[in-house]
């Protein structure tokens, strides 16, 4: 209730053209030359101090890139992408390797500070109040710059780190699992990636351990003509629980920026992956100018037996969102869920969904996706739901209901479905509705403004899947569906 | 006072009101009663401020002000409520968050401070009781599956929780049985108070039965066309429209 209070003032306190977390801040960056090429590849290898093997897997990514074109199936329009005029690496200058946060720049914790992640407070808060922890790995650019908890992180065995950090730390975890559920070769935007991947998160939860705090990232891009290509491993081994976090901020630019991530799941025997995004990048302004361009490949292997991986996303941002965060389900027993509020106004375009591949015996999954289109833009839920002939008894559940605001904007519903044994049972639902004149009505005869009224409708609509969302998460995500529904009403 | 004046509406160019006058006074009970397509509902929307009608003469006087350029959320928290023939579903959005939503959105408008949450709990949790609304009613989804009498009875609880100046009651005995219709009228008397006036539309004697009107008006064809004490809605219960209809043709 009171969230739904908050998302209003929020609203109104908001001026229509002004994004909330435009602002630029003042850090010297680091840069590699514009353009891509080898030599590039091995510039940010060799900045990271990477062993040879690794430099090989970029190079042979880039190589492979090359071949490549970049996809055009989906239903996003954009002018093509200058991948020469990027760059390719950027690094907040003398941030190689801070002990502790009173070594990192105060201007990049003030950035942070503006954002709303109090890292000091955080790490304060957490002696005091156990249960509510939240350890955050910040992004800063290409660069993590702090990691909190980790020493309490260390004490139950699990490792949180830059996945940089990683590669020399625990050379044969990622070796052994890096591209092993995104492969180099995948698709045009993860193997770009798999070359130039700047830094991102690495997670290892050992055997039999429940991680003990929910883990959280917060990326943000800010240096001009950045691309930013992020790289997530998480394993959760056998019997283990992570539930991990991640929630995006960008500033404004003129210049539409790439992004272009990579997150691999994989989880073993009774392992189970809980992974929750809020994602609300500048999505451009009133005419679709400048905006994050959101290329993102999400995988998840249920690589053995009863392993669950659960994808949980709200997504506001971005000018062009192309992301389908999907389940392998190799292990028998095994269990996928994916749970998305996508909202789309302005000028943005979204194409969106899951795909959830049924390989073992038993699997079953289920797909509840809410799509708010207002504004003039499209908004696209594409889903596969395949079972593999050795994949009997397969299940699954899909419902996807999409919501118009006003004349202008477009939802579409794109399901995929191959069963190749006949005792799978997929289950399909969809609808599409409209804000009806007569609940506005009803709402503001009761008092309520026309945004208000919005709001109050769109999170009714999206309820199924907040609950899904970690509290803190659900309350930010609340607030978010009301910004970037404002104006939308007429 | 409600003063509705020489009100004309119309409605993709199809005249619906022609003229209409009415008061209603505070403390007092008027209801309008008018066989089909008289223009009834109109009427209770267009006070209320709902869209596409177009008013092309006359005023809405809500204590002198003209109320007619205002969004109907202003109107709302000036004091105009209105229980409508068909509530609205709300999906997804529990019935407490609403009641909670809206008591506070008037509130605010007014200036006045938002009540706490035990404090709004507890009005709640009265008003259900006299209602006999099921506190299991409240945890759910506005409206969504409730039955006709629920629903209406719900109306009735938000007139109670928001305590308008002026109650609008469109047909609201319509789809209640015998019970519901005791329990909804009920609910109406106990609002009733010297400084509160009641507009009851309504094709039934029976209502009036429990609500006591102090006024009843006939309505035809977009404008009153009699008015008398409780005894005119005996009348027409005996006799019918169609005498007064005659009349007025």
């Amino acid at each position: 209730m009171a969230a739904v209070q908050e998302t209003v003032d929020q609203v109104k306190s908001i001026d229509v053209s002004e994004y909330k977390y435009g602002f630029v801040s003042d850090i010297e960056s680091e840069k590699a030359p514009k353009g891509l090429n080898e030599d590039i590849v091995r510039f940010i290898s060799a900045k990271k101090n990477e062993p040879e093997w690794l430099t090989e897997w970029r190079l042979e990514a880039f190589r492979r890139w090359q071949t490549m074109e970049s996809p055009d199936w989906s239903r996003v329009k954009h002018p093509p992408i200058d991948y020469q005029d990027l760059h390719y690496f950027s690094a907040p200058k003398g941030t190689s390797g801070p002990k502790s946060l009173d070594e990192v720049d105060p201007e990049l914790l003030r950035t942070y500070e503006k954002l709303g992640i109090p890292l000091r407070e955080q790490e304060i808060l957490a002696g005091v109040e156990p249960s509510s922890r939240v350890a955050v790995d910040a992004v800063f650019d290409s660069v993590s710059v702090a990691t909190t908890f980790k020493a309490e992180l260390a004490k139950s065995g699990v490792i949180f780190c830059p996945i940089s950090e990683a590669v020399h730390s625990h050379p044969e975890l990622v070796k052994k699992y890096l591209g092993s559920v995104v492969p180099v070769t995948d698709n045009y935007y993860a193997t770009l990636n798999s070359a130039v991947f700047s830094d991102g998160s690495f997670v290892y939860i050992p055997p039999g351990v429940r991680c003990p705090m929910e883990l959280s990232t917060y990326f943000r891009i800010n240096d001009t003509k950045t691309g930013q290509f992020e790289r997530t491993l998480i394993i959760a081994d056998k019997g283990s629980y992570v539930s991990y976090l991640e929630g995006c901020t960008a500033p404004m630019r003129d210049e539409n920026q790439l992004h272009a991530a990579v997150v691999e799941l994989v989880a073993l025997e009774d392992a189970e992956i809980k992974y929750s995004t809020v994602q609300n990048w500048y999505p451009g302004d009133a005419e679709g100018r400048g905006g994050i361009y959101n290329f993102v490949t999400k995988r998840g292997d249920c690589r053995e037996a009863r392993a669950k991986i659960s994808w949980t996303q709200v997504e506001t941002g971005s000018a062009i969102t192309w992301k389908y965060p999907s389940c392998i389900l190799r292990g028998d027993d095994s269990r996928g869920e994916f749970y998305s509020i996508a909202i789309s106004n302005g000028m943005q375009q979204v194409d969106s969904g899951t795909k959830m591949v049924h390989l073992g015996k038993n699997t079953t999954s289920r797909i509840i996706s809410k799509g708010i289109a207002a504004g003039r833009s499209d908004n696209t839920y594409r889903g596969l739901v395949s079972a593999h002939r050795k994949a009997t008894n397969a299940r699954n559940f899909t419902n996807c209901d999409s919501l118009l605001i006003g004349e202008l904007c477009g939802a579409h519903t794109v399901p995929y479905i191959e069963a190749k044994t006949a005792t799978a049972v997929f289950e399909h639902e969809a609808t599409t509705s409209k804000i009806s004149e007569d609940q506005l009505f009803y709402c503001r005869q009761r008092g309520l403004s026309g945004e208000e009224a919005t709001a109050l409708i769109v999170n009714g609509f999206v309820r199924d899947v907040l609950q899904q969302l970690p509290m803190e998460f659900a309350v930010e995500a609340q607030k978010l569906i009301a910004i970037s529904l404002e104006g939308s009403v007429g | 006072m409600l003063e509705v004046r020489n009100l004309h509406v119309e409605v993709d160019g199809q005249k619906i009101l022609r003229g209409l006058d009415l008061t209603v006074r505070p403390g007092e009970v008027a209801a309008i009663m008018g066989p089909n397509g008289s223009g009834k509902s109109t009427l209770s929307y267009v006070i209320a401020g709902r869209e596409d009608y177009e008013v092309t003469a006359g005023e809405v006087l809500l204590d002198g002000e003209n109320v007619l350029e205002m969004d109907p959320e202003v109107r709302a928290a000036k004091g105009l409520f209105l229980a409508f023939q068909y509530p609205v579903e709300i999906p997804g959005v529990a019935t407490m968050t609403f009641l909670k939503a809206s008591v506070n959105a008037q509130r605010k408008a007014r200036g006045e401070a938002e009540l706490s949450t035990p404090d709004f709990m507890r009005h709640v949790k009265q008003g259900a009781e006299k209602l006999e609304v099921n506190p299991d009613m409240l945890k759910r989804p506005l409206n969504v599956g409730f039955s006709g009498g629920e629903k209406k009875r719900m109306e009735i609880l938000q007139m109670a929780l928001l305590e308008p100046r002026y109650g609008l009651l469109d047909e609201t005995d319509s789809g209640l049985d015998i019970d519901a219709l005791r329990i909804v009228s009920n609910g109406v008397n106990a609002l009733r108070a010297a400084n509160r006036g009641f507009l009851v539309i309504t094709h039934y004697q029976r209502l009036l039965d429990y609500i006591k009107p102090d006024v009843v008006h006939i309505m035809s064809k977009g404008r009153i066309i009699k008015s008398g004490d409780a005894s005119l809605a005996l009348e027409l219960e005996k006799n019918g429209y169609r005498d007064y209809v005659a009349d007025a043709a």
